[in-house]
């Protein structure tokens, strides 16, 4: 461009530096020999992931592995969600996302399958986030809200669980429910159970019981009466409300192998908040977490949870999303259940001692945030020796339900395509029960075969404390 | 307390992987551990041994017959040819009459979709019949769609290099309409489930026949992009080759590419079979060490760092593209175990200003001894239980040579046996 064609209102064209001194000279010329490659840019200090889609080599391998874009054609895949998205925002903050994020159902499975280390589900829910943030008040906003903030609901519901189970799995109910609020009558809401985790837990004597148990059972292990065994338990909404089974299990083998147990008050993980994009809803959910569970953390407590989409939230979400004091230490803290007792105990020796002829043989899920976690294998490995119960892996795919996801009336079809195939391998697999350790991918092997499911807690339970 | 096995291998592509098989066989109890999802999807599927000298000679005819002209300290050198062989003879054993190519030492020349010849030891059973050395007239296709293959530009090139056949090209609609730069995964599937196409009444496979069969001519056989099938490729291909009255092959694609998904499940079915154990999901971040033998090292899930141990470890974490082998602006270096990485000291030495010029970076990686044990700038062992192999190992230049595979699979074969022996003694 020359001289002559540049506005003479004294701006400068977008992208155009005005001139300086004599244009015809090359300034870097004498400098070539000297030319050193430096960093330009410093590394970023914030939470702008616009680095990150730097990473993205376009290999594809997230396409490939995406449960949703296998059966969804109107989904354009992880590689546009997150670095192409990323790549493509001017502001970090402003710039709207396209609305295609709400078809993601956070199964995270893009995150192992990069080889570069994008962070996609980082992107994913910070994107939902701000897509959800700039929508307008919508009868599906308020449905994905009420779904989001399961804990509220469960926990009203929890007050009256016969009455709740009652209405809400009465027909005409189900019906307004989809046609009110897009929440699909396909579904059987889970019952609500007579009585909570807590308040068993209460009722039972809480933390004092648990130390008496633990006492027991060292001495009976031949362990010091003060060994070092303390763990906090994040139980998640669904154990307590839903599955306090699950819960029990956990308590009662802990407590079998010489483990005093707290139960921190706690909000919901988060989990279904980040699918929804509802990240304030999440991060006062977290701080409350951070501060009671940290604080069994600084008292010498590891922390457990049973639900691999609590452990999942916990450990990699809450530090990728939140700044709040103490987040790090909780994600550094938090384990698997089974995960701890292979670290701890020689577990596998327990089970090969023991048998549990009473249950029946089970078709296992492994749930994908399990998988994204590297624990994908360990129920399978774990009981192994045990005797009585064989285990048959239905293979690596998702259950499609993804906690709310496959609620939605509109997302009810993609949810059960995505699951045929977990439906067909559970079917051919020489077994009629279920195991995950996920409780929404329990509700949906439920709901595709009718068998039962159960969680490896409760196979160890049968084996270690009832046999 | 850590979780214990006798022989625990770091890194899940081709070297990891037959390392944890082949010391699984033994009767060691084997884990391997894995970041991310095996990069073997990325890959072509074909099986290079050897295609070209250092010097660059070739594509060479015998691969065994020039392991002579290659530096000693090539890892070919190092294992020696019977080494080699036994490598091979174990991957044979594995994939079966999934994998062809082992009725001759000769190398067999596959069309890439760029319409080059690659020099490659084995091939899947889907290229069998597509072949440059065939004389038979080829009709490539390519899919709407699937945008990586450009059958015109394939066929051209093909016959512009001298092929002995006939080429010919055709691009057709898939029969059940998809996006636009859908995955070829999803072709894939339809495939495998021989879908029902809306309207027809008939199969997708069918379909897909029916489309192409009016660009067929005198074609006696048709290749492919690799989509037909990602678990059952063998019933796709007869199902289209029996429709079309012509051979039926696969051109290897760029990533993900079908054949190296199907090696992956090929590969992780064969270690479970073998009693081996694996995990995918968590990077091993740092180890603690008695002296010289390696005592525990720790993985990092999700921000926790889990204790493994065991008798012996295998270092399969690939070379510089796969973060086996990392550098700075100073230094080049085996991120893990910090072993010893011969390289020049002047970083303008690490490379040559000709693109396809004889850099050194090309062979960085471990110096292993014959034993495959990495050793220190003097030539100890860096471990007394620690082997390497793959594209950790340096001394190589599996671009220019199409040599990747081959040194994977007889140093992986090599280190994990040795494992499996010194760990159950």
């Amino acid at each position: 461009m020359s001289d002559s064609e540049l506005p003479d209102d004294g701006t400068t064209p977008p992208g155009e530096q005005a001139p300086a001194g004599d244009q015809s000279e090359p300034v870097f010329e004498s400098e070539q020999e000297e030319f050193e490659p430096v960093q330009v840019f410093p590394e970023s200090e914030d939470m702008d992931l616009r680095s990150g889609a730097d990473k993205c080599t376009k290999v594809g391998s997230c396409d490939a592995e995406c449960p949703v874009a296998e059966v969804d054609d109107d989904f354009p895949g992880p590689q546009f969600q997150g670095p192409e998205q990323w790549r493509l925002t001017n502001d970090a903050e402003d710039d709207d996302f396209d609305d295609s994020v709400m078809q993601c159902s956070n199964c995270m499975r893009c995150d192992n399958a990069c080889p570069s280390g994008v962070p996609f589900s980082q992107m994913h829910n910070t994107a939902r986030a701000r897509h959800v943030s700039d929508q307008r008040l919508s009868v599906k906003k308020i449905r994905n809200r009420l779904l989001a903030n399961y804990r509220s609901s469960a926990w009203l519901a929890s007050k009256v669980p016969r009455l709740a189970n009652a209405a809400m799995n009465f027909g005409p109910a189900r019906w307004i429910g989809e046609k009110v609020l897009g929440v699909s009558k396909e579904r059987e809401f889970p019952a609500f159970a007579t009585e909570t985790f807590r308040e068993w837990w209460a009722a039972r004597g809480g933390h004092a019981t648990s130390v008496d148990n633990a006492v027991a059972a060292r001495e009976r292990r031949g362990e010091a009466a003060d060994a070092d065994k303390q763990v906090a338990y994040f139980h998640g909404c669904y154990a307590n409300y839903n599955t306090p089974e699950v819960a029990r299990a956990m308590v009662r083998v802990y407590e079998e192998l010489g483990y005093e147990i707290v139960v921190p008050e706690q909000g919901c993980s988060g989990t279904p908040m980040f699918a929804n994009g509802f990240l304030d809803d999440a991060e006062r959910h977290a701080e409350k977490n951070v501060a009671n569970v940290g604080a069994a953390i600084e008292e010498g407590y590891d922390v457990i949870a049973s639900c691999s989409s609590c452990s999942m939230a916990l450990r990699q979400e809450y530090p990728e999303q939140f700044d709040i004091d103490g987040i790090a230490d909780l994600s550094a803290h938090t384990y698997d259940a089974l995960e701890y007792l292979r670290i701890h105990e020689d577990i596998e020796e327990l089970l090969a001692d023991a048998s549990v002829e009473a249950l029946p043989d089970v078709a296992y899920h492994a749930p994908c945030h399990s998988r994204n976690q590297g624990l994908a294998r360990q129920s399978l490995e774990l009981f192994e020796d045990l005797d009585g119960i064989d285990v048959t892996d239905v293979g690596d795919s998702c259950s499609g339900i993804s906690g709310t996801y496959g609620w939605k009336e509109e997302k009810y079809d993609t949810s059960m395509k995505i699951g045929e195939e977990m439906f067909e391998h559970m079917e051919g697999a020489p077994a009629e029960h279920g195991m995950t350790e996920c409780p929404t991918c329990s509700m949906q092997m439920e709901h595709g075969t009718g068998y039962e499911i159960t969680h490896p807690l409760e196979v160890i339970e049968a084996a270690l404390v009832d046999g | 307390m850590a979780i214990e096995q006798d022989v625990l291998v770091i890194g899940g592509g081709i070297a990891g992987l037959t390392a944890a098989i082949s010391a699984a066989r033994e009767g060691a109890s084997v884990r391997l551990v894995s970041y991310k999802e095996t990069t073997l999807r990325h890959a072509s599927g074909l099986i290079d041994l050897l295609g070209y000298t250092p010097d660059g000679e070739g594509p060479l005819e015998d691969p065994y017959d020039a392991l002579e002209t290659l530096p000693a300290d090539h890892p070919y050198r190092l294992l020696g040819e019977a080494r080699v062989r036994e490598g091979m003879a174990t991957f044979d054993e594995i994939t079966g009459d999934r994998y062809r190519g082992e009725h001759t030492d000769a190398n067999a020349l596959v069309p890439t979709f760029g319409g080059t010849v690659k020099p490659t030891a084995r091939y899947p059973a889907g290229a069998a019949a597509g072949l440059a050395s065939d004389p038979r007239s080829t009709l490539f296709v390519g899919i709407e769609r699937v945008p990586d293959f450009e059958p015109s530009i394939a066929a051209d090139r093909l016959a512009a290099v001298g092929v002995p056949f006939d080429t010919s090209a055709a691009t057709v609609e898939f029969p059940i309409p998809l996006r636009d730069d859908a995955k070829k995964t999803r072709f894939a599937h339809l495939l495998d489930a021989n879908e029902t196409v809306d309207g027809a009444g008939e199969g997708v496979r069918r379909a897909l026949a029916e489309t192409v069969k009016p660009h067929l001519g005198d074609a006696e056989r048709v290749g492919f992009p690799a989509i037909l099938g990602q678990d059952h490729p063998a019933e796709v291909r007869d199902d289209l080759a029996s429709a079309l009255g012509a051979d039926v092959f696969e051109v290897p694609m760029g990533p993900p590419n079908l054949p190296g998904l199907r090696l992956e499940s090929l590969l992780y079915d064969a270690l479970e079979a073998a009693g081996g154990r694996f995990e995918v999901g968590s990077p091993v971040v740092s180890y603690s060490a008695d002296g010289e033998v390696i005592e525990q090292v720790a993985i990092d899930r999700s921000g926790q760092e889990i204790p493994m141990t065991a008798e012996q470890y295998v270092l399969a974490t690939g070379g510089l593209e796969s973060d086996g082998i990392g550098a700075t602006r100073e230094q080049v270096t085996e991120p893990l175990f910090d072993c010893h990485v011969p390289q020049p000291a002047d970083r303008y030495d690490w490379f040559e200003d000709d693109v396809f010029g004889d850099h050194a970076f090309a062979r960085f990686g471990v110096d292993v001894a014959a034993d495959l044990r990495p050793q220190t700038a003097d030539g100890d062992p860096e471990f007394g239980n620690l082997r390497a192999a793959g594209g950790v190992v340096g001394n190589y230049d599996y671009a220019a040579q199409k040599c990747g595979s081959g040194v994977s699979i007889a140093t992986g074969h090599g280190a994990g046996q040795r494992a499996a022996e010194d760990a159950t003694q």
